[in-house]
């Protein structure tokens, strides 16, 4: 998967597909947009014009709430209008393909989709096959990549703990079937943390993982000891019936964050979550509710984030004005 | 070409004229950059007490799709509720008259003033827009290929750049 496929020829964004492949420059950009977007949410009227008359389709292959939300009010306070589709109950099932899908949306002169898809590269596959003037963001696919989250999540740790390179972050749980934890770890290393730590059981991290410049902890304890930044994944309940995980009981005692493990790490440190949160299994209420915790800040910070890569992504591209009937 | 003694007699004159026509109750706003630099001249002159106001009308800008965003965009910082209040909207260099039609909208957005007055230090007479001044430190004929620019906020001065330069 190239991730050249992102870039206009001038350098600009005109994908976000995945974190690997971009510069610390374009991924700082977005944070810096983001912040101008955030004391939007405290006015009277949300809203700005900046993406009046352009249509944003939401297209999830995969159940999310959350996520989706977070997309649509993103692409509504750019005053966009939007469209959320779920096809896995609609066109798919009735045999209709991928491409097919988008290119029926396509005609219908939508000019952004956030995908969500289970299959890894389903994002990719659809930036390869369609015009220049329509757009792609990858909302979470597979097992690849969930690049907003750990855009939000990169935004959330500069905003509560500054300077990257001077800290010491933490991924926690199951690495091998997250998007995310390997979206925020290139991200970390493109944005240069002194120290990036993966913590997890054998049988959920990824073989090789030490090739992405990380550390690799079995121990709970000893992989969080004097970390700023503790992130958090979201262990999926499913795993618990295979040979990966014993039980939920004995995750919690081995993996779960405690109030107890949280003061191994630094006494300033945070606590992220990309949520939804599973309290007992891998991290006790009273850290997610505690003071410590950032992870309500990450919603709010994701809505700025999703602002901040649509207006960049639809910014400098006129709208197309009239369009020829389809070969 | 104006230099620093010269932009204080053009806020002296700002200032006098607004004097003169001074709503009830102001609250005052500039324009990021140029006009925010102007605006806090205005009030700690002026003896204003209620915080200074910014606008950052990137977002509000009519380019958007030909020039995007910028990278350094300011948040704009209305610190007290406009509504019912008599705004003084200030800006370094009124032109065309887009950046002012981009500021008033983003005034609606945040509630609905009572009046709203416009400052500005130069008035560069090229209006694309039915949109006027009601304050003018400086008014300016250049020819096209002229255009005027504010330095700042240190040691203001106006320059006059040449197209190409």
């Amino acid at each position: 998967m190239s991730p050249g496929i992102q870039l206009t020829e001038q350098g600009n964004l005109r994908h976000l597909l995945t974190i690997e492949g971009l510069s610390s420059e374009t991924l700082l950009n977005i944070l810096d947009t983001a912040e101008s977007f955030i004391t939007l949410g405290r006015r009277e009227i949300k809203k700005v014009p900046l993406l009046r008359g352009r249509t944003v389709v939401n297209l999830f292959f995969e159940a999310s709430t959350r996520t989706r939300t977070t997309f649509e009010i993103a692409a509504k306070r750019l005053s966009a209008d939007v469209i959320n589709l779920n096809p896995t109950h609609s066109s798919t099932s009735k045999g209709e393909t991928l491409l097919d899908t988008v290119r029926t949306l396509e005609a219908m002169h939508t000019d952004l989709f956030c995908v969500r898809h289970p299959e890894s590269g389903a994002p990719h596959l659809i930036a390869r096959n369609v015009p220049d003037h329509v757009h792609i963001i990858n909302a979470g696919d597979g097992r690849h990549a969930h690049p907003t989250q750990a855009l939000l999540d990169m935004f959330t740790i500069r905003a509560h703990k500054g300077e990257f390179r001077n800290l010491r972050v933490a991924v926690v749980g199951d690495v091998l079937h997250s998007r995310v934890a390997r979206s925020q770890i290139h991200a970390l290393s493109t944005l240069g943390v002194a120290e990036i730590r993966v913590v997890g059981p054998r049988t959920l991290l990824p073989r090789e993982i030490e090739r992405l410049g990380v550390r690799v902890f079995t121990e709970m304890d000893e992989g969080l000891r004097d970390v700023d930044v503790i992130m958090m994944l979201r262990v999926q309940r499913e795993r618990m019936d295979g040979a990966q995980i014993p039980s939920e009981q004995e995750y919690f005692n081995l993996y779960g964050l405690t109030e107890e493990r949280l003061a191994l790490a630094d006494s300033g440190a945070i606590v992220m979550h990309p949520g939804p949160i599973n309290r007992g299994l891998e991290i006790d209420s009273a850290v997610a509710d505690g003071e410590r915790s950032v992870i309500l800040a990450q919603v709010t910070y994701g809505i700025a984030i999703r602002m901040a890569v649509m207006a960049i992504i639809l910014g400098g591209s006129e709208p197309r004005r009239s369009r020829l009937p389809d070969a | 070409m104006a230099h620093s003694k010269e932009i204080q007699s053009l806020l002296e004159s700002m200032a006098t004229q607004l004097r003169e026509r001074m709503p009830a109750d102001p609250l005052l706003v500039g324009i990021h950059s140029g006009g925010a630099w102007i605006a806090a001249e205005l009030h700690s002159r002026m003896g204003f007490t209620e915080p200074l106001g910014s606008l950052d009308i990137t977002f509000y800008r009519d380019d958007f799709t030909r020039v995007g965003v910028h990278p350094q965009v300011r948040a704009s910082d209305l610190p007290v509720d406009v509504d019912g209040r008599n705004v003084i909207l200030v800006d370094d260099v009124l032109q065309t008259g887009r950046t002012i039609r981009a500021a008033l909208n983003e005034i609606f957005d945040y509630g609905r003033p009572r009046s709203i007055t416009l400052a500005v230090l130069v008035d560069r007479d090229a209006r694309e827009l039915p949109i006027q001044p009601d304050v003018v430190g400086r008014k300016l004929e250049l020819a096209e290929h002229q255009h005027v620019k504010l330095a700042g906020p240190d040691d203001m001065q106006l320059n006059i750049l040449e197209d190409g330069t």
